[in-house]
């Protein structure tokens, strides 16, 4: 089923000359994508017919929805959940799917470390970009919310620095794991985690649906403290518990970015 | 070492007599590929359509208001969504199974350039690939339907049975307009946007989660055209037990046209992809 | 077993054959030579019923492909340009596959895969992904999926086009042994050596029309001299020189890096090219091929 499904094509190659920085990558990604701007626009859809669908379809059914002690829309509740969703959903693609083709097809980043480029520069050009296009997709996502009057406190601006950090946490983490990929095959088990965090990370209902012991477990998946960070913010009631999901979710990127680099040098640089 | 020698008296080798008789040498392509490919499948086939029932149909469900009024008829959220993810779900299989995969065939690796140098013609091959999908799919949804069973979201039991059935013809509903359209492009880019600007709005506006009537009147009529909201409809009737024969008529009216048309322009364009 | 009579195909404005005449005869090894874009590929879909002609008549075991397509490539055995192999199926399943197209039960299939993949020496390679083969051994294993049917006539487009010197010998091994079993081989190539090694009658091709017809040999006897002498000088001095040395062959052809004279004595032209106080910096002698047969009759070279 339509787990944001962002199928993005392909990528295509294309060389790049000196310089020595992430940046190039990151240009090099707008290039690629400037050719591919119809793909670019939809795939800030997906989480906005989310939004309308169950948020607003199926949210005209719902009643009696609380959140921190006060009633609330279920629009409100589901938005910053998809905000938080979709910036995993975009990264993980990114840096699973398109990583891999890069890493093991069109082999890119050897034809760049042919030049000045450190491995560490790729990864971090690779997540840079993610997030430049993660941050124009949320900002845009935001804007809705506005209009669609969903938004009540100045709280809510934190929430595109906060995707972005959700965006980078699992870009590094998600490259990290495809570097440990052989085949194919193995992308089932991307799948396979991405798909139950975004249905199961209080994204459409409160963690309060779930027993207790279940409720533990859930409260420390990342997802689920990302889309706690982002509704706190964009319901205006921040708590010491978002510094927390903040601090949870830099150290959950650095552990990824530190892997990615160690993988990279000993895949790349042999 | 034996050289290419008529050694064994041999089968003449012949031009198929039918179409069906046609297809059928096909079986044995397809059982292969299944057998070599089935393990990739298990969990967007079988993992995924439960969880999407257990965190929407159970968990949001505990949250929606059960009124049979507002839900079409379901005394529950749960029966209400579960009949519409079972053919949101033989939509999403026909979307897999018809686009890269086709593709492929096409442009990477061009297996039907092969199968045509065979006796064989672009209907055989189309026959057979549709087969396949068909009996792919019900496979799936009967397992997601058992699945759905001990749920007590089912009215009669052959009201279960057909709208198995009917999920036969959604599958083919939309896999032979996503066949037609993955012969037709010239870059596999267009799939991120059939995905995302055809698919997923399908699953989310065609009645699967919520009655089209929340949509609002003119939205309503716009989500009623969908062949996605002919096909819930009718999985719905069907296993809520409320059935209004005249409308299910029209669904499948719809729904066979639909796949005939398409499954007549794919042949052609098939054709003219393979013969030039 | 197969006859044209001015056959034509065009696509749209471009016409890439341009009435052509063949016939040929069971039993025979018939070669198609000509440069890419000659016309030698859709002339072979046509023949395989993958390609309706645009023009004239066309009937291969007396009928027509545009009727009887099915029943023609049933007896039909087809070698793609192009890999059309299922990377991602084993080599023995990418043939029972295939055997299967045909209308053959499955023992028999069975039993014909092990002929085939002894005959392209492949059997320790069956359970092989085709991903993994070599692009000799891939061709092979086209060349054993294409004869799964006991196919009277085998068409093979380019068949060693790409493979390295090494597997196009086993190749053509192959192909001869195929040809000794009787069976009627059709290929095309741009290789004068392959269309030398294999074909026992061939008609060169250019822009879409025959050029000439016949055996290799006869054609070289009939459009060129015995030997060839190849004279190498400075660069961009090959025109210039051309006509200090014309009287001195049969015929002389100017190409960018040397200069080829035709006789039936090359040696003695050698010796009058250096009398003349000419010093080419580099000289051979070789026998005439189908190279030149062709460079003769259009003016340009098969390889480009």
């Amino acid at each position: 089923m339509a787990l944001f499904t962002a199928a993005v094509g392909a990528t295509v190659a294309r060389p790049l000359r000196g310089g020595a920085a992430a940046r190039l990558l990151l240009w090099r990604n707008i290039l690629v994508y400037r050719r591919a701007w119809l793909v670019f626009i939809t795939g800030f859809l997906e989480p906005v017919f989310y939004l309308f669908s169950i948020g607003i379809g199926v949210g005209a059914m719902v009643v009696g929805f609380e959140y921190a002690g006060k009633p609330v829309d279920y629009r409100e509740f589901v938005a910053p959940g998809m905000i938080a969703a979709s910036a995993m959903n975009g990264s993980l693609l990114d840096a699973t799917f398109n990583f891999f083709f890069k890493l093991k097809y069109n082999k890119l980043y050897d034809q760049m470390l042919a030049t000045p480029l450190r491995t560490v520069d790729i990864a971090v050009g690779e997540i840079l970009w993610n997030q430049l296009r993660s941050g124009i997709y949320v900002t845009a996502f935001l804007l809705i919310m506005v209009a669609m009057d969903l938004v009540h406190s100045w709280w809510a601006l934190l929430v595109v620095p906060a995707a972005l950090l959700i965006g980078s946490a699992f870009g590094a983490v998600g490259m990290a794991l495809t570097t440990y990929m052989t085949s194919w095959q193995d992308f089932e088990k991307v799948t396979l985690a991405m798909m139950p965090m975004f249905l199961f990370s209080a994204t459409f209902f409160p963690v309060t649906a779930y027993p207790e012991w279940l409720r533990w477990i859930v409260e420390v998946t990342p997802l689920y403290r990302g889309v706690v960070l982002c509704r706190e913010l964009t319901l205006g009631v921040p708590s010491w518990g978002s510094l927390v999901s903040v601090v949870y979710l830099l150290a959950f990127g650095a552990i990824g970015l530190v892997v990615v680099r160690r993988r990279l040098d000993s895949l790349l640089l042999t | 070492m034996t050289d290419y020698a008529d050694s064994a008296p041999a089968t003449p080798p012949t031009a198929p007599a039918g179409l069906v008789s046609g297809a059928l040498r096909m079986g044995d392509y397809w059982l292969t590929v299944l057998a070599r490919t089935w393990k990739g499948g298990v969990i967007t086939t079988f993992v995924t359509p439960f969880f999407y029932v257990l965190a929407l149909g159970v968990l949001l469900g505990e949250f929606v208001e059960a009124d049979p009024a507002t839900l079409e008829g379901a005394d529950s959220y749960l029966a209400f969504v579960a009949p519409g993810m079972v053919a949101a779900h033989a939509m999403t299989i026909a979307f897999s199974e018809m686009t890269y995969p086709v593709y492929g065939m096409v442009k990477w690796q061009r297996i039907y350039f092969s199968m045509i140098a065979s006796p064989l013609t672009a209907s055989h091959i189309v026959l057979a690939q549709l087969g396949f999908l068909m009996l792919r799919t019900l496979f799936a949804c009967g397992v997601f339907l058992l699945v759905l069973a001990p749920f007590g979201v089912f009215e009669t039991w052959w009201g279960v049975l057909t709208a198995w059935l009917v999920q036969g013809l959604v599958v083919l509903a939309f896999g032979t307009p996503v066949l037609l359209f993955s012969l037709s492009i010239k870059g596999e880019e267009s799939f991120a946007l059939i995905f995302r600007l055809g698919m997923i709005p399908l699953t989310l506006f065609s009645g699967t989660f919520f009655p089209v009537a929340n949509l609002g009147p003119v939205l309503e009529k716009v989500a009623m055209a969908s062949p996605l909201w002919q096909g819930v409809n009718l999985t719905r009737m069907l296993a809520l037990g409320e059935i209004d024969w005249a409308l299910a008529a029209v669904h499948v009216g719809y729904l066979g046209l639909l796949a005939g048309v398409c499954w007549w322009l794919a042949v052609r364009r098939l054709g003219e992809r393979l013969v030039s | 077993m197969i006859s044209a009579r001015g056959l034509r195909k065009s696509f749209g404005d471009f016409e890439a054959v341009r009435g052509i005449d063949v016939s040929v005869r069971p039993g025979v090894a018939f070669g198609f030579l000509g440069p890419n874009g000659a016309g030698k590929s859709s002339t072979m879909r046509m023949i395989c019923c993958v390609s309706p002609p645009s023009g004239g008549e066309l009937r291969v075991f007396g009928m027509d492909p545009a009727k009887d397509g099915p029943k023609i490539k049933a007896r039909l055995g087809v070698c793609p340009q192009e890999d059309t192999l299922d990377v991602e199926l084993n080599v023995y399943d990418n043939l029972f596959v295939y055997g299967r197209y045909f209308g053959l039960p499955r023992a028999e299939v069975k039993g014909r895969i092990e002929e085939l993949l002894d005959f392209v020496q492949l059997t320790d390679k069956a359970k092989a992904k085709v991903d993994d083969l070599s692009g000799g051994m891939k061709r092979r294993l086209t060349i054993a999926r294409s004869l799964i049917n006991r196919p009277e006539i085998l068409v093979l487009d380019e068949p060693t086009t790409g493979l390295d010197p090494q597997a196009r010998h086993v190749i053509w091994d192959r192909l001869f042994r195929l040809k000794q079993a009787g069976v009627t081989l059709l290929l095309t190539t741009h290789y004068m050596d392959e269309a030398e090694q294999l074909c026992d009658e061939l008609v060169v091709m250019d822009q879409g029309r025959i050029v000439a017809h016949g055996t290799p040999l006869g054609l070289i006897q009939q459009h060129s001299t015995r030997e060839v002498a190849e004279l190498r000088f400075g660069v961009g001095e090959h025109e210039a020189l051309a006509a200090k040395v014309e009287d001195l062959a049969e015929r002389v052809e100017v190409l960018p890096d040397r200069l080829l004279l035709y006789s039936d004595d090359g040696e003695a032209v050698i010796e009058a090219v250096h009398s003349r106080d000419l010093s080419p910096v580099a000289t051979l002698v070789r026998r005439s091929s189908l190279e030149d047969v062709f460079l003769h009759l259009t003016g340009r070279t098969l390889v480009d």
